[in-house]
Parts: structure tokens; sequence; C-alpha cells
């Protein structure tokens, strides 16, 4: 039976943070009355014209530097062409021939067998990051045969980021999402939240047998969390195996992931192949970025936005963040990745590790094992955790300096949880869990225990 | 020549023109062999330019909230709405195949 070889490559469409649109100063806000961020250049009326937005181009060229691209000093704007009724232009403003940024990759890491004790690190190169516009929402009514129209996102501006099939999986194609939404949110171009829209994942698919060529790749659509993308292409790659292997062809479509019955089904006849016959957008001139440079001396500074200064002033990244934990602490690296995984709790565990004696490498335990499952269990994000660092530093102490064992520590923490504004040594000093340091105490307890169970020493005694 | 009935169906789909009649193809070929004379222009080595723009400065704009909150006047413009919402059928409605069309490519 000849083995497959699975390609899987990704377009993602990140929301830029912005106060304000791509091409026009209405407001970016999730959820607002309908229609109600719409400006007349949103709505396409006749007379508007794009003027760009320099906070969009600067989160472009950071998540760009972010992923080891090269940057385009000067790239173009195009016109792509299609009807819809969420498009009231009838084109999207998007960078098809010189994008903002091209050839870079990004790195993620991946559990062997679920095992995170082994790790192995893999690449996927990005082929372009580009600027482009959102479109407008669609709500369909089937029942009333209509479909409701709100351009609240139409103009909000996009990156697309577009992945090469390097991957092979859904677990490498989540992998590599994941990273990418950890550097958005670090970097701040992107709060890349999938629920709410701000990060979308489009994923292609294809099979073919070792050393020939690649096969017919479907598009899959309509994914809406990092899990369901897993879902998506391991079922598309199936699919594909499946068909191949009963003797069947893969059509080029586009198929929706439908999350219910966890499979992908056609979409709705798109009219054969698009031509969506771009061309250059002729109401913008070429965007030139400068460096330390080529940058001009009688420019307003406004005007400019200057590579080298933006990438003085990038963050550390997700990748750098885990390596100094590991550094700094003694952690293990599959610790660091829960660590950068959960929002605030890599603050946390510094924040604790701050205010105790016990070694770093101890406290780590207590915050993935304890913290972590109890957040977990009550499905809380760390920020809203009942036990402060604070808090749970000041319990560590007690039991670094031995006053209480370990198991009673643990019954601290539970009694903790509650939240009911105790201190760990109020607790402790309640359920009376202290530990006896006291030698000639602990020879009196001893002695009362054995005076108790007279029978059972004498027992003892006799073997 | 490249102006074939099927070209100017496609057209027709993608961009929703009407040619209309024979006067309207004959206008779109002229256009057509006007913009063939660039041709006979050498521009080997040369960089194309596609915008009169290019030499231009692009404009950078502060990113603050300026414009929205006009859903009335917007939706003035609507034929239909409901709730705020503009109305639109459910999906494209495509333009019918050639055969199924009244229209004088047909005779072409």
């Amino acid at each position: 039976l000849a083995s497959w070889v699975p390609v899987v490559g990704l377009e993602i469409h990140a929301q830029i943070s912005s106060n304000s649109k791509l091409f026009s100063g209405s407001q970016v806000q999730f959820a607002a009355p309908p229609n109600s961020l719409v400006s007349f250049f949103d709505a396409s009326l006749p007379g508007t014209l794009p003027v760009l937005n320099r906070r969009c181009v600067e989160a472009a060229v950071m998540t760009g530097l972010a992923l080891n691209c090269s940057i385009n000093k000067k790239s173009l704007f195009d016109r792509k062409h299609y009807f819809y009724a969420d498009l009231p232009a009838g084109y999207q403003i998007t960078q098809q021939r010189v994008p903002i940024a091209v050839n870079g990759s990004l790195s993620y890491s991946l559990c062997i067998d679920n095992k995170m004790s082994q790790m192995v690190t893999k690449t996927v190169r990005i082929k372009q990051i580009q600027l482009e516009q959102d479109s407008g929402k669609s709500l369909h009514d089937d029942a009333r045969s209509q479909t409701l129209v709100d351009l609240n996102r139409a103009g909000v501006g996009l990156m697309e980021v577009v992945m090469e099939p390097d991957m092979c999986c859904g677990e490498e194609a989540a992998a590599a999402v994941r990273e990418l939404q950890l550097i958005l949110q670090t970097l701040g171009s992107s709060q890349a939240v999938m629920a709410e829209g701000q990060l979308r994942v489009d994923a292609n698919v294809s099979v073919h047998h070792p050393g020939e060529p690649y096969g017919v790749r479907t598009e899959v659509k309509n994914i809406n969390s990092i899990r369901f993308l897993a879902k998506a292409v391991d079922y598309e790659i199936q699919r594909q195996i499946e068909e191949l292997e009963n003797g069947g062809t893969i059509l080029n479509e586009t198929r929706a992931f439908d999350s219910k019955l966890g499979c992908t089904i056609p979409m709705r006849d798109k009219e054969g192949k698009q031509d969506y016959r771009f061309m250059p957008e002729p109401n913008l001139p070429p965007l030139i970025l400068y460096d330390a440079k080529s940058l001009p001396v009688n420019m307003n500074h406004q005007q400019v936005v200057n590579i080298d200064w933006i990438r003085e002033r990038l963050p550390d990244l997700p990748s750098v963040k885990r390596a100094k934990l590991v550094e700094l602490y003694g952690i293990l690296p599959e610790h660091s990745f829960t660590l950068l995984n959960e929002d605030g709790l890599a603050e946390y565990f510094e924040n604790v590790v701050k205010q105790t004696q016990m070694k770093p490498k101890k406290v780590i335990g207590w915050i993935l094992n304890d913290l972590l499952s109890y957040l977990k269990q009550h499905a809380l994000p760390v920020k809203e955790s009942p036990v402060s660092s604070f808090l749970l530093a000041d319990l560590l102490n007690l039991l670094e300096r031995r006053e209480i064992s370990s198991s009673a520590a643990k019954q601290v923490f539970e009694e903790l949880w509650k939240g009911e504004g105790k201190t760990p040594l109020e607790i402790v000093k309640e359920k009376k869990l202290e530990l006896i340091q006291d030698q000639k105490e602990l020879e009196k307890v001893c002695q009362e225990v054995i005076d108790r169970q007279e029978d059972e020493v004498i027992m003892m005694v006799l073997g | 020549e490249q102006v074939t009935v099927d070209v100017l169906d496609h057209l027709e789909h993608l961009a929703l023109v009407d040619f209309r009649n024979a006067e309207g193809v004959e206008r779109l070929r002229k256009a057509v062999q006007f913009a063939d004379q660039l041709h006979e222009v050498n521009t080997e080595g040369i960089e194309p330019m596609d915008s009169v723009l290019e030499d231009r400065c692009l404009y950078l704009r502060d990113d603050d909230v300026t414009e929205g909150n006009c859903t009335k006047e917007l939706l003035e413009n609507a034929r239909e709405k409901i709730e705020e919402y503009f109305v639109a059928p459910p999906g494209n409605i495509p333009l019918p195949k050639l055969e199924e069309r009244e229209t004088f490519l047909q005779r072409s």
C-alpha cells in the first residue's frame, strides 16, 4: 500500500489592532450597532478616496520583522474585483504585486507523541505579508431568502500572512497558528482572538505519493478555532486519501468545515474559477518605507515610517521570553511553553519567585500543577485567580521554612482558593496544620498515642 | 480577432457591463486598437509605470477616529432596510448563460 504525503499551507488574516480603519477614519470596534462605524468611503459612496492609516503600516512592518521577513521599501496597492453584497465598492484594496513584506519564517514547537518532555522545533516559511481591507459582514436569513449587511467591519485593516505548504498535518498547522497568535499578541499588532474574528485561517490541503508532483489542492474555510483547524486539516487529508484510493479525483474547490459534523463540505458553487481582474489602485501612490540610511532629512516626521526605528523597539518575542525563563529560573523548556501559553501566567510565576525563598524549580510545580489545574477546573483566566501571587508566595514561604508539610500546604491552597480573604498563616492556625518542630512535644504526642493503644503496642513488641 | 464573443460574454459576467449592440462592441474594438499603438514603443530595460502618481508622496494619516456615526444618512440610500441593516438578496444572482440571455451577442 503506497504511502501518502499530505501538504498543508495556510492563509491567515489578522485584523490590525488600531483605532481607525485602514483607509478611513471610522472606528474599529467589535459588536457595535449595525452600520454605526461606517464612513462614506467605507460605504463606497462616489467621490470618496482612500487615505492610508500610518498605524496599520507600522503594525505590518513590526509583524514582518518579527517573522524574519524582508521589508519591501516600496510596496504597491491593487484592486481585486468581485461582486458581493458586503463589498460595496465591488473590489478590495490589497497588495497583490508587491506586498509590504516577503520571505520570512516562523519557528514553532511540537510535542512528540503528546509527551511534553519531547519537543521538536519546526519551521514554516512565510511567503509574504500584505495589507488589505476587510469586508463587511453578511447575516444570512434563509427563512426570508435575504441577507442583512453590516458594514462596520468593511475597511478594517488586515494583515494577510501566507504560510508556504511546509506543514504536513493538523497538529503542525495548529501549532504554527498558535505561535503566530502569541507573536501578534506580544507585538500588539493584532489581538488575534479567533472567537472575535480577529484571526481567520484558511487551509490549503493536498496529498501526493512520495517523489511525485503535488496533488490537486482544496481550500478549507470556516475554521473558528485552533482546535477545529487541526480537525479540519486532518479530516480533509483523510478524505482526499480515501477518495484517491477509491479511484476518485480531487476537485480544486473551496470547502467549508462543519464543526458539528467534523467534516468538510463543498461550498456553494462560486461560478467557476474567479477572475479578479487585478489592477493597480489608481488613487494610491507607492508606499515608501525608510531606514536609518535612507531617512530623508527634510521630511515631516509624521510622514516617515522608519523600519530601523521599529526594529529597535520590538519587544521580546515568545521564543526569546521562553529562553530567558529557562536560563533565569532553571525551569524546563516545556514549562516555559505552558507559562507563555496562558495569558498572565509567566508574570504570575515571576512575581511569586520574587516574593518567596523557595527555588523557582520548586515554585514552577505549584504554578503548573496546582494553580493552573484549579484555574482550568473553574475556567478562569490568570488575572481572575482568587489566589494572588502574593498569597501563594506567602504560603510557599511557610512550606519552605518547614512550618507546614506539603500536604498541609495543599489543604491551605484549597482553602485560599475560596477567596475568603484569609492569609495562609490564619488558615494554618485555624486548621491546626502547623508542623511540630519541638522534640519534647513530639515525644509527648507519640507517648500519648502509645498509651491510648496499649494492646496494639504489645502485639507489635511481641512481633 | 482578440475581441471574440467569448471574451465579450466573459466581460459581461465579470463586470456586469452591457455591450448592448454592435456599436458598443465596435467602440471596444477601436479602443483596443488605439491602445495597441503602445506596442510600437521600445520599452526594453525600462521599468513599467503603472500610475502617474508614482512620484507623489503617499500621505499617512494619524490613527484617530474622525468619521462614522452616520447610520441614518447611509441608510437613506438603501432601497430596503431592516433595523439598520442593508437588505440584499440571499446570494449573488449570476448573469444567465449566453444561450439563456436576450443579448445581441448571441447573434454575433
